[in-house]
């Protein structure tokens, strides 16, 4: 397919960047990894007038420690994310799930940033940043904010970012002693998920202290299963976190496609929740 | 001194001489042919399923930076004609026309409406949105049956139905009598949804016009360059003479390029109207509307059987999915699988009918086995659900009907005669390999506990019908050509061998293969060999590749022609060693004298000589090259058992292939690398179907299933491995071969659905539509625990 066409501009700072954004309203988007918008392009399903790829901004990538936090660049690609040993020592639940994302080929391309700036419900790492308590910081005319990811995500593709503000970072809570685990439920290896749970399991004495689950595609944003999340706390064996599981798609509003139906994907919630919650808890 | 014995080539595992050009990109496909002066085409495809045109303005179009022309359907309608179908299979057919672009009617969603030509592509495709087209919406029609009640909307509304035939065969006694005498009886409804071809490469076709001379050289990524040749020209009346075709690298087919495209005759007929050279290349979404697609059926098939088992007869119902247009064989497609349902099996009875369908959705016609894979998927099907109706394992149902391979050769009840094969034989190494008792053992085990995950095994015991085909079958059936394949081989002065064929490859290794095949029976080096393919100017007679017909009938004629070669070398040899013909000996290559063997000339020397015509037999032509049109007498006729474990989550729905094992008898093998990749490649498309692939409509009749996010090609992550073995009883002909390209494709999407129902029967589940997602898996869990009709 041939994109419509658009200017380009390739800023060499954030602050060119959100220069170049401010100056061109409504009317431009960011290009990061490319492998959300360059598609959306060329199936003319979006028509900016100008595209600033911010890929050639060195400060967005990488990731570093401080202290209680990982603060990963918005450009780190999710190869390098998930080969990142503070990644995996810090933040396990990230590196599990930024695996399952499409293909080896997307990965080397696509960034973490791109993706949660994206905010496809269906993609993986939205959810994962929501059980995280993640928080994420964006650049605009007026300087940076910090967002808790609870408050990043909108609506289907929308998040608070404003036309001028350019996702910087992403600031990652250490969980360390968490249990955690992606469990992606999708047809074909590099496809979306059709359900994707993210568990996040603190446990104390063989009983589950403190769970956190996020669940994909199960709205129009990512979402976090607050009731099941609460009826987990003191599960002690699998029948405990099967009936708390049992509450997973309280709350949501997944969608109708030719992957599942709304009935479906809630049962696959209820499913998943239960198999990740148990892997992440190690009682699987 | 004797001869160093030449290793054999065919039976060797050949790396294939075409990778090496294919996978470092010194290839020229279709999309990367540059020429000076190069237009582009880009082409307005109707956003509804059925409208009537009211209005279509091309002038905007004009207006943008870039183009250089812009047509209407109106404004080609006098340089094309409709495009063609070859296979009338009734004489009654309704064979409405096909405007290369809609005039005043556009039948499906992708239908070309306008074409803009411009100096890229990229100016071409943003005037497309220019283009103004009023549109009259007329109601859809999709469901098969409906669209045959006597009120339904009409695709063709001057053709007053939506009927384009019926079909019938009938073999042996009535099904009737014997269903009355039949104490089992088992009818089934199966559905073969669409599935969307996806070769590597899409489609492209590049016109290059001569003016002074009015020649037109047509590049195109088709299958077949040769009935493309003469269609093009009763299509757009370039005379066939002035007609150049040339197939140069294509990425796969699988089908979908045998065909005559709309588009080709546009881009010829727009090169001829503006004297400039253009190029079409379409997307994959583009193509995902435009390409033909593949399957599209809804079959009501019966068996009646005794109580022991024996089957009795077998009746075939079937409303076929023409799409909204008859392309080049798409009435066909379900006639070549009427002979192949009654598959292995003897019986007394066999009743068969077809309804071919218009709707408004794209055209359907030839995918990966054609005909056969839905012959085979209901058959096989079938027999697992009278296997359990009668509580008997599935593999001995099957042993209690197939031929026997002392019966061989078998007249079929469809009236085939199967030359060759070994049921048996290929079922027992099957077995052994899979490790079926113990795979029982375990299934039992599992149910009995109530496991979440049901084990499930699924069989296929298949045979088709390949090496396309007799001439006089042809015939028969209505097809509008022959089936002989033509090959010329050309010794050249320095010993070296063209080998020309008209088979026209597209991915199949028929370089290697061909090489093989000549350098065996001339005796010269496998590297001494070139093969000349896809160039009408180049190898003028053909008729293409499809069908598993390459190896069976052009391979056969490139033996054949070796074979001549050598037999007008063995006069120059003769001659110059001052023996007899029949004094010759002519081993590895070389001609000697027997009881002298010092008198030798290699063939290689002869052809020097001959070229040379120094010392020539009296009237002899000075050449030892040769040509052969094989017409086959029979079709060939691959077979084997597959055999599929399923591990299937009745939490989530979702299947998991734990092991799949194939032994397939495709006659003698040339190159064994090939075949194995014949095979893996079939495999994953079959397994595709039976699990992952549909093209999906909505109530409107727009493709939803659009782009590959939502259309699920699976990818080598996706698929099992595959355990492949094979056993090998000759066909009838000179190499022995039986053809390969589909074997796969045709025996393993039933091998996979009746592991899937296989592992849900003990649930209540009886039958899960394909593919089978992890939700109609999940649901027919459901609906069986819940007693309701166990169908998803």
């Amino acid at each position: 397919m041939i994109p419509p066409a658009f200017d380009y501009v390739r800023p060499a700072s954030v602050d060119e960047a959100v220069r170049a954004l401010a100056d061109a309203g409504e009317d431009a988007k960011v290009l990061a990894g490319g492998q959300s918008l360059l598609p959306l392009l060329r199936l003319r399903l979006a028509f900016p007038e100008l595209v600033v790829d911010v890929g050639r901004i060195p400060e967005l990538r990488g990731v570093r420690d401080e202290g209680d936090a990982l603060v990963i660049g918005a450009l780190t690609t999710h190869h390098d994310v998930m080969h990142d040993p503070l990644v995996r020592r810090h933040a396990g639940l990230l590196a599990a799930a930024t695996e399952t994302v499409a293909d080896p080929a997307v990965r080397h391309r696509g960034t973490l940033g791109g993706s949660l700036a994206h905010a496809d419900p269906a993609g993986d790492l939205p959810a994962v940043v929501l059980t995280l308590d993640a928080e994420l910081v964006a650049v605009g005319p007026n300087g940076r904010r910090t967002i808790p990811a609870r408050e990043f995500f909108v609506d289907y593709l929308q998040t608070v970012l404003a036309p001028d503000e350019l996702l910087v970072e992403v600031r990652v809570p250490k969980a360390d002693g968490w249990g955690f685990h992606y469990e992606k439920f999708h047809r074909v290896a590099q496809a979306w998920p059709i359900v994707g749970v993210a568990a996040l399991v603190r446990r104390d004495n063989g009983h589950i202290a403190e769970a956190r689950v996020g669940l994909s595609n199960m709205g129009s944003t990512p979402l976090r299963a607050t009731a099941a999340e609460q009826a987990l706390a003191g599960a002690g064996d699998p029948d405990a976190v099967a009936r708390a599981a049992e509450s997973a798609a309280e709350g949501t509003r997944p969608s109708q496609d030719p992957s599942g139906s709304p009935e479906y994907r809630a049962h696959l919630a209820r499913v998943l929740t239960k198999r990740a919650v148990l892997t992440a808890a190690g009682m699987g | 001194m004797t001869d160093q014995a030449v290793e054999r080539e065919v039976g060797r595992s050949r790396l294939r001489k075409e990778d090496a050009r294919l996978i470092t990109g010194q290839t020229n496909w279709t999309d990367n042919i540059q020429v000076a002066g190069l237009l582009h085409l880009a082409i307005l495809r109707s956003p509804m399923a059925h409208a009537r045109i009211t209005r279509v303005d091309v002038s905007p179009a004009l207006e943008r930076p870039g183009v250089v022309a812009a047509f209407s359907g109106a404004d080609l309608a006098d340089g094309m004609g409709s495009l063609p179908c070859a296979w009338p299979v009734t004489e009654d057919i309704v064979l409405p026309d096909h405007p290369p672009v809609a005039v005043d009617e556009v039948r499906y969603a992708g239908d070309p409406v306008a074409v803009v030509v411009a100096r890229d592509r990229y100016a071409a495709a943003d005037a497309l949105e220019s283009i103004e087209v009023d549109y009259e919406p007329l109601p859809p029609v999709l469901d098969l049956e409906a669209a045959l009640a006597d009120d339904a909307p009409l695709v063709h509304s001057d053709k007053g139905t939506n009927r384009s035939y019926l079909w019938p065969l009938a073999a042996g006694e009535s099904f009737d009598s014997v269903r009355e005498r039949a104490e089992v009886t088992v009818k089934r409804r199966y559905h073969q949804q669409r599935l969307i071809p996806n070769a590597m490469e899409p489609r492209a076709v590049v016109v290059t016009p001569l003016a002074a001379s009015g020649e037109y050289t047509v590049y195109s990524a088709t299958q077949i360059p040769h009935i493309l040749r003469i269609m093009l020209a009763m299509v757009t009346g370039v005379p066939e003479h002035k007609l150049r075709v040339i197939a140069p690298d294509v990425g796969g087919g699988f089908g979908s390029k045998l065909q005559v495209y709309g588009e080709e005759a546009l881009a010829l007929t727009v090169a001829r109207k503006i004297g400039r050279p253009v190029k079409w290349t379409e997307s994959r979404s583009e193509g995902y509307l435009a390409t033909h697609h593949g399957r599209g059926m809804i079959q009501d098939i019966e068996v009646a059987a005794t109580r022991e088992g024996k089957l009795l007869g077998l009746k075939v119902d079937l409303i076929a999915d023409m799409g909204a247009y008859l392309m080049l064989v798409t009435p066909g497609i379900p006639i070549l699988g009427a002979f192949m349902y009654p598959a292995i099996y003897k019986m007394d009875a066999y009743e068969f009918n077809c309804t071919g369908v218009f709707t408004t959705r794209t055209p359907t016609d030839a995918y990966r086995g054609a005909g056969r894979p839905e012959a085979t998927f209901a058959i096989e099907r079938v027999m697992d659900e009278l296997a359990a109706e009668l509580g008997l394992d599935p593999v001995e149902l099957r042993r209690r009907n197939w031929i026997r391979h002392e019966e061989f050769p078998f007249t079929s009840i469809a009236g085939l005669t199967y030359d060759s094969g070994n049921y048996e034989a290929a079922t027992e190494k099957a077995l052994a390999l899979f490790g079926y008792d113990d795979l029982r053992a375990e299934q039992q085990k599992r149910n009995e506990r109530g496991d979440a995950v049901r084990l499930g095994i699924g069989v296929s015991t298949y045979t088709e019908m390949c090496g396309l085909a007799p001439s006089r079958v042809l015939r028969d059936l209505r097809y509008g050509a022959g089936g002989w394949e033509a090959a010329s081989i050309r010794m050249l002065p320095t010993g070296k061998v063209e080998v020309v064929t008209g088979t026209s490859p597209h991915g199949q290794g028929h370089v290697t293969c061909w090489s093989q095949i000549a350098a065996d029976v001339l005796g010269v080096p496998f590297e001494d060999v070139e093969v000349v393919h896809g160039d009408t100017k180049a190898a003028p007679q053909g008729m293409d590749t499809y069908g598993s017909r390459s190896l069976v009938v052009g391979g056969e004629a490139v033996h054949r022609a070796a074979q001549k070669v050598v037999e007008k070398a063995r006069k120059v040899a003769a001659h110059l060693l001052e023996a007899s013909e029949q004094d010759l000996e002519f081993t590895n290559g070389v001609f000697s004298v027997k009881g002298s063997p010092e008198a030798r000339r290699s063939i290689q020397e002869i052809a020097f000589e001959t070229f040379s015509s120094h010392d020539l037999p009296d009237g002899m032509e000075p050449t030892i090259n040769a040509e052969t049109l094989v017409d086959p007498e029979n079709f060939s006729y691959p077979h084997g058992t597959h055999l599929c474990a399923v591990e299937v989550d009745t939490e989530t729905g979702r299947t998991r292939i734990r092991s799949y094992v194939c032994v397939d008898d495709v006659g003698r093998v040339v190159n064994p690398m090939i075949v194995e990749g014949q095979v893996h490649g079939g495999l994953a498309q079959g397994i595709a179907q039976a699990l992952y692939e549909e093209a999906v409509y909505d109530a409107e009749g727009n493709l939803v299933s659009g782009t590959m996010a939502d259309y699920l090609v699976p990818s080598a992550a996706d698929l099992p491995d595959f355990v492949t073995d094979r056993t090998e009883t000759p066909a009838a002909n000179s190499l022995g071969v039986k053809g390969v390209g589909e074997a796969g494709t045709i025996a393993s999407t039933p091998a996979v659905v009746n592991a899937v129902v296989d592992a849900l029967r003990p649930l209540g589940v009886h039958d899960v539509r394909m593919p089978c997602t992890p939700e109609r898996v999940w649901q027919a869990v459901r609906s069986a625990g819940s007693g309701k009709e166990a169908s998803a």
